[in-house]
């Protein structure tokens, strides 16, 4: 760190105010007013530490900060709490300047201190975080504990100094993480195993009701550090609401975005009615729905079946089942993806050449195996699609329709010949392709209950993610996605996947709702921004 | 309606006042009323469009026809090539339909019936001994009540492979206690009548008591508790099936057409009520039957109507 | 019926454990892992052994049991794996909800349920007997979520009589406590009218009918008290229903009832929650029981306490 602002390739200061970030403010916003969310579920923890669904995922983001954050409605990285940070030449070192002034909701000053102590919590294996592994290119992970992070150093109040034990070229989109969030020590202290229920942050928002079961209210936070926003007094979330009559209270003007979603029953309805199709939001997100084919249990051992089976599947016959929500899908990245291969046509559709696959695999009579699906629609009726697609091969699945938990043990042990992966599917943490990886087709998920289904592992595979991995160096950028489009590549010749479709997000709005279209389908807040978006 | 009885006549006297009627056979007065024959003749068509579903069924059941759905992946209305329409997968309703009886009425009529059978048994003999054999018998009765059968049925779906069959012994596992209860109050009540009281001061056996006397004054809840657990078990089914333990897709049952695809009920109608209908009535038939054989054989009520 | 009520509480306590027991092994053999659905997708081995064994669920099954009852013992439901609230907290905060829901559900199935047996029975065999018989088949096959979701598109999205779902008022419970009653009626309907045509059988009702009473007096003062006898075990079984198995009518209405916890816990083998719900519900269920079985004994004084 002598070289501080030396080396302009190696060296990337942003030293830019916030105004001048690249998102423009929407000249028609207004501030004030309320809207309503709906969700089915409840809403689990509040936690930036612990929250891992979806639900919960955008409202910590709306509560808390970190040292990044993106640029509303993209994927594309810009500082949060710091107003600038440095990477070391050769990528090890990370270090944040603090943006000064900021207050957490309980009126204190956030410091270089705080940021230390929330990355400590997060690690520390006592406090359980399902975040914690995304850490692990910390100096001192492996021993963290309740002695904290050795790689992570306040220099300074305003200063936060992070040492890395290997190169990770997504580092920055893991300070972007919930889990990455900044809370206050006092504030943990106080609350104790009930900080997810009275959560402080930095956010834009703060908690100021939840009533167990029913709702919860986020009001306006009105120092928070970023200029002009949020626009929203307070956004109300109703819980465990039927998506169904969320859009019958959508449509008689109660509620402005249900949080489901639309309904698949409702779905040809709303998009066959032009009032009501204009005020959904069509976006692209970072999923992809798959089949795994575990490649230890035979005959899925055989490369010629598996790629038979890709052969086999009638995707656009899918896509038409759930009414043309989704994209069919040649590879494991979607499209919206860095490092999405443009022009790989994956497997065609070719029942022929499948039997000729399976016979060339000593198969020509097909084989008898089970299909695993999560239990809730539409899953059961893709699965059954697939059922018949694979009995024109003459391959025989028994479908096994569980609930979720069941499913991911199934696909965890490895006892799972097939998994339909609709509902459970990967959605990246972060817009990153290295995210498709690791846990879902890497060596390391492959162990014994990993989320790597199809227990797939190839060394060479691997060696090459992680030379991928290392290239932290900004200037690389475009080699690195190259190499790992190669990744992907690979893993689709040895086919351990089907990828069937990419799923696009449609949601839905009330018609006094404001902001960019962006803001309805942001990739990183599901279902919406709420610090962006208002009410006309 | 009857006339008034002089005082002090217990209910057993009834049965002394002989309808000229019963000097026929059983069937035969069976056969005089309509709603009965009626009853009778929808299951024997239900049984029969089960076991000839192969021969009548216009498509293979699970067949995802490609002319079955819209465009838009829409299914198609009744009518056309489709008698009853096409679901959502673009199946023949009506194929789906006939091969579901089967499912339909196994769970109906074998889990159902066995479900009864230990739910009138333990509420009878609970019912009528009481002191500690009935604690025991009532007190499980409870526990099972209190247990989550949904747990146990998504244990008993990762354990075993899925059939018809573990579907049959869940549900008679789950569903006897309902009727044990109901049994059970009423039999206590029984037990005290006079009539009761008389037949054992007479020496009458436990036994006798219990299938001569008691049992025929059961049979009207015994009946209502049969026909409209026709309805619940075969839902139960569904339920079943959608944690695991049942019978898998593509499988039709009547009770799983209902659920995948009541969400639609607005948008395909046909798709929730066409097999609803089917249930109602078969659930009715059952119930016309019973209550015409109740009547025939019924010492008591008969000729009250 | 001190010495009764003390010996039922004590078997109401027996069974509970019972239930726990069974409950805790069902979740034990249970092919799922609670540790992964904690630990999410990321996690490495070492984080999962890690939470396993903070949790202790690592140790043997008795040992799990024994801490779990020792907890029970000091009123400790624990803290819910995924929410990591306190059981307790959020079963108190919806088992209002769920205990005013069942108790208008079931006073609605009562009304229709004995309103209809009563006339069946009356007018038995005729058109209306015929019509209320098939009315109740219906009842009883109908799809939950077809009849709640019927119910609040017409009467609160068309009519604006009623509010679309929610909690709070007296409005926001009539549709779902009518949904309730309707669904549960046919029950009601079809026992009380094979009860009432037992009854007006019965000597007592001829008595009764020789002494020249009216009609309606017979009915209401004779016939129907003692009709009602098995009526009251079925609130005793209802209850156990409405303890656990009306997630699909709390969903369509946005009810914040004990259901949808259960089901979502069930879902996500969050073992303290559906322990802490399965032992509410039990209770509710023994207590049930208990209950019917002395309104029982109220109603019909013929039988003794032995």
């Amino acid at each position: 760190m002598t070289k501080w602002l030396t080396s302009t390739a190696l060296v990337l200061t942003l030293a830019l105010p916030a105004t001048a970030q690249d998102y423009v403010p929407d000249p028609a916003a207004k501030a004030g007013g309320s809207i309503t969310i709906t969700y089915k579920d409840d809403v689990a923890t509040l936690d930036p530490a612990i929250g891992y669904d979806w639900q919960n995922w955008s409202m910590i983001k709306s509560l808390f900060d970190g040292m990044m954050d993106y640029v509303p409605g993209t994927t594309t990285l810009r500082p949060g709490l710091a107003e600038t940070y440095e990477i070391s030449p050769d990528g090890m070192v990370f270090t944040f300047k603090l943006r000064p002034g900021v207050k957490f909701h309980n009126g204190r000053e956030m410091t270089a201190t705080d940021v230390k102590y929330s990355l400590d919590r997060v690690t520390n294996p006592a406090t359980q975080s399902p975040g914690a592994g995304f850490f692990g290119a910390i100096a001192g992970f492996e021993t963290a504990g309740d002695g904290g992070l050795s790689g992570v150093e306040v220099v300074d109040p305003l200063t936060v100094k992070i040492t890395l034990s290997r190169p990770d070229a997504t580092f920055l989109h893991v300070m972007a993480l919930n889990f990455a969030s900044v809370v206050p020590k006092e504030a943990v202290d106080e609350a104790g195993a009930d900080f997810g229920k009275k959560p402080v942050g930095t956010g834009a928002f703060k908690l100021a009701e939840w009533t167990l079961g029913q709702r919860l209210v986020f009001e306006k936070n009105a120092e928070y550090w970023r200029e002009g926003v949020p626009y929203l007094d307070q956004v109300l979330f109703e819980v465990g609401q039927e998506p169904i009559v969320a859009l019958l209270r959508l449509q008689s003007g109660e509620v402005d975005v249900p949080g489901d979603g639309i309904p698949p029953a409702k779905f040809t309805e709303v998009m066959g009615d032009p009032a009501q199709a204009a005020q959904v939001v069509v976006g692209g997100q970072l999923h992809t729905g798959y089949i795994t084919l575990n490649v230890t249990m035979p005959p899925f051992d055989k490369v010629e079946v598996r790629q038979a089976v890709n052969m086999a599947v009638n995707k656009d016959r899918i896509v038409q089942i759930i009414n043309g929500r989704a994209k069919p899908a040649t590879q494991p990245l979607p499209p919206s993806m860095p490092g999405y291969t443009t022009g790989y046509a994956g497997y065609p559709f070719d029942v022929e050449g499948a039997k000729k696959l399976l016979a060339d695999a000593g198969l020509p009579d097909g084989f008898e195996t089970d299909l695993y699906v999560m239990n809730t629609d539409p899953n059961p009726r893709i699965a059954q699609a697939i059922q018949q697609d694979l009995a024109a091969i003459g391959i025989k699945a028994n479908i096994q329709n569980l609930a979720q938990a069941n499913v991911i043990e199934a696909g965890g042990a490895g006892t799972a010949p097939m998994i339909w992966s609709g509902g459970m599917g990967w959605i990246a943490d972060f817009p990153d392709p290295s995210n498709f990886y690791g846990p879902i087709l890497g060596c390391s998920g492959a162990a014994e209950g990993g989320w790597n289904w199809s227990k797939f592992c190839d060394a060479g595979l691997d060696a090459k993610a992680t030379a991928a991995d290392s290239m932290a160096d900004p200037a690389k950028a475009a080699e690195r996605l190259a190499l790992w489009s190669d990744v992907y590549v690979g893993v689709m010749d040895q086919a351990p996947w089907v990828p069937v479709f990419n799923e696009e997000r449609y949601t839905m709005k009330s018609a006094r709702m404001g902001g960019a279209d962006a803001l309805f389908v942001d990739p990183v807040s599901i279902p919406v921004n709420y610090d962006y978006v208002f009410v006309k | 309606m009857q006339a008034a009885l002089p005082k002090g006549k217990t209910l057993m006297t009834n049965a002394i006042i002989v309808d000229p009627r019963r000097e026929r056979g059983t069937l035969a007065r069976l056969a005089q009323r309509k709603l009965a024959v009626f009853g009778l003749f929808l299951i024997v068509l239900v049984v029969a469009a089960a076991l000839a579903a192969p021969l009548i069924a216009p498509y293979a059941p699970e067949e995802q026809l490609f002319d079955g759905l819209t465009l838009e992946g829409a299914p198609l209305p009744p009518g056309g090539a489709f008698l009853l329409g096409t679901d959502l997968l673009g199946r023949d309703l009506l194929s789906r339909l006939l091969y579901g009886a089967r499912t339909s009425l196994v769970i109906g009529v074998l889990a159902n019936g066995i479900a009864l059978f230990i739910g009138v048994l333990v509420g009878l003999t609970a019912g009528y001994l009481r002191g500690w054999v009935g604690t025991v018998l009532m007190r499980f009765t409870d526990l099972m009540m209190a247990f989550p059968a949904l747990l146990l049925a998504i244990c008993l779906s990762a354990i075993f492979e899925p059939s018809l069959w573990i579907v049959v012994m869940v549900i008679a596992l789950v569903s006897w206690v309902q009727t044990a209860r109901v049994i059970y109050t009423e039999t206590t009540s029984l037990a005290e009548r006079d009539f009761i009281a008389a037949e054992r001061t007479l020496g009458a056996g436990t036994g006798r008591i219990l299938f001569r006397h008691i049992l025929p004054h059961l049979v009207p809840t015994i009946i209502v508790w049969g026909t409209l657990g026709i309805s619940t078990t075969v839902l139960l089914e569904a339920t079943l099936s959608f944690l695991g333990v049942g019978v898998q897709p593509p499988t039709p049952s009547w009770g799983n057409i209902i659920f995948e695809n009541q969400t639609y009920f607005q948008s395909a109608p046909w798709l929730v009520f066409i097999p609803s209908a089917a249930i109602i009535g078969l659930a009715l038939a059952f119930n016309l039957l019973g209550d015409a054989l109740r009547d025939v054989l019924d010492p008591v009520q008969r000729g009250r109507t | 019926m001190a010495a009764f009520l003390i010996r039922r509480l004590l078997q109401a306590a027996l069974i509970l454990l019972g239930v726990s027991l069974i409950t805790f092994v069902l979740l034990y053999v249970l092919p799922a892992d609670p540790v992964r659905q904690i630990a999410g997708r990321s996690a490495t081995a070492e984080t999962v052994e890690n939470i396993r064994r903070q949790l202790g669920l690592d140790q043997p099954f008795l040992v799990q049991y024994g801490r779990f009852l020792a907890g029970l013992v000091q009123g400790d439901l624990g803290r819910s794996y995924l929410q990591k609230t306190e059981v307790a907290e959020l079963i108190m905060s919806r088992l209002p909800a769920t205990l005013l829901l069942m108790a208008a559900g079931i006073a609605c199935e009562l009304v229709l349920g004995i309103a209809m047996g009563v006339a069946a029975a009356l007018w038995r065999g005729r058109a209306v007997d015929q019509t209320l018989m098939v009315g109740s088949f219906v009842t009883v096959s109908a799809p939950q979520f077809v009849v709640s979701l019927l119910l609040l598109y017409v009467f609160a999205v068309e009519l604006r009589w009623f509010p679309i779902g929610g909690y709070g008022t007296f409005a926001h419970l009539v549709l779902p406590a009518v949904t309730l009653g309707i669904l549960g009626s046919g029950w009601y309907s079809r026992m009380m009218r094979s009860s009432m045509i037992d009854v007006m059988g019965a000597d007592f009702i001829r008595t009764a009918r020789a002494k020249g009473l009216t009609r309606a007096r017979v009915i209401l003062r004779h016939a129907l008290p003692n009709a009602i006898l098995p009526i009251i075990a079925m609130i005793g079984i209802d209850i156990g229903i409405f303890m656990g198995g009306i997630v699909v009518v709390e969903s369509v209405f946005g009810w914040p009832g004990i259901g949808q916890l259960a089901w979502q816990a069930i879902q996500r083998v969050d073992i303290p929650i559906i322990m802490g719900v399965t032992l509410v519900s039990a209770l509710a269920i023994v207590l049930g029981n208990l209950l019917a079985d002395i309104l029982t004994l109220f109603i019909d004084p013929r039988i003794r306490l032995r």
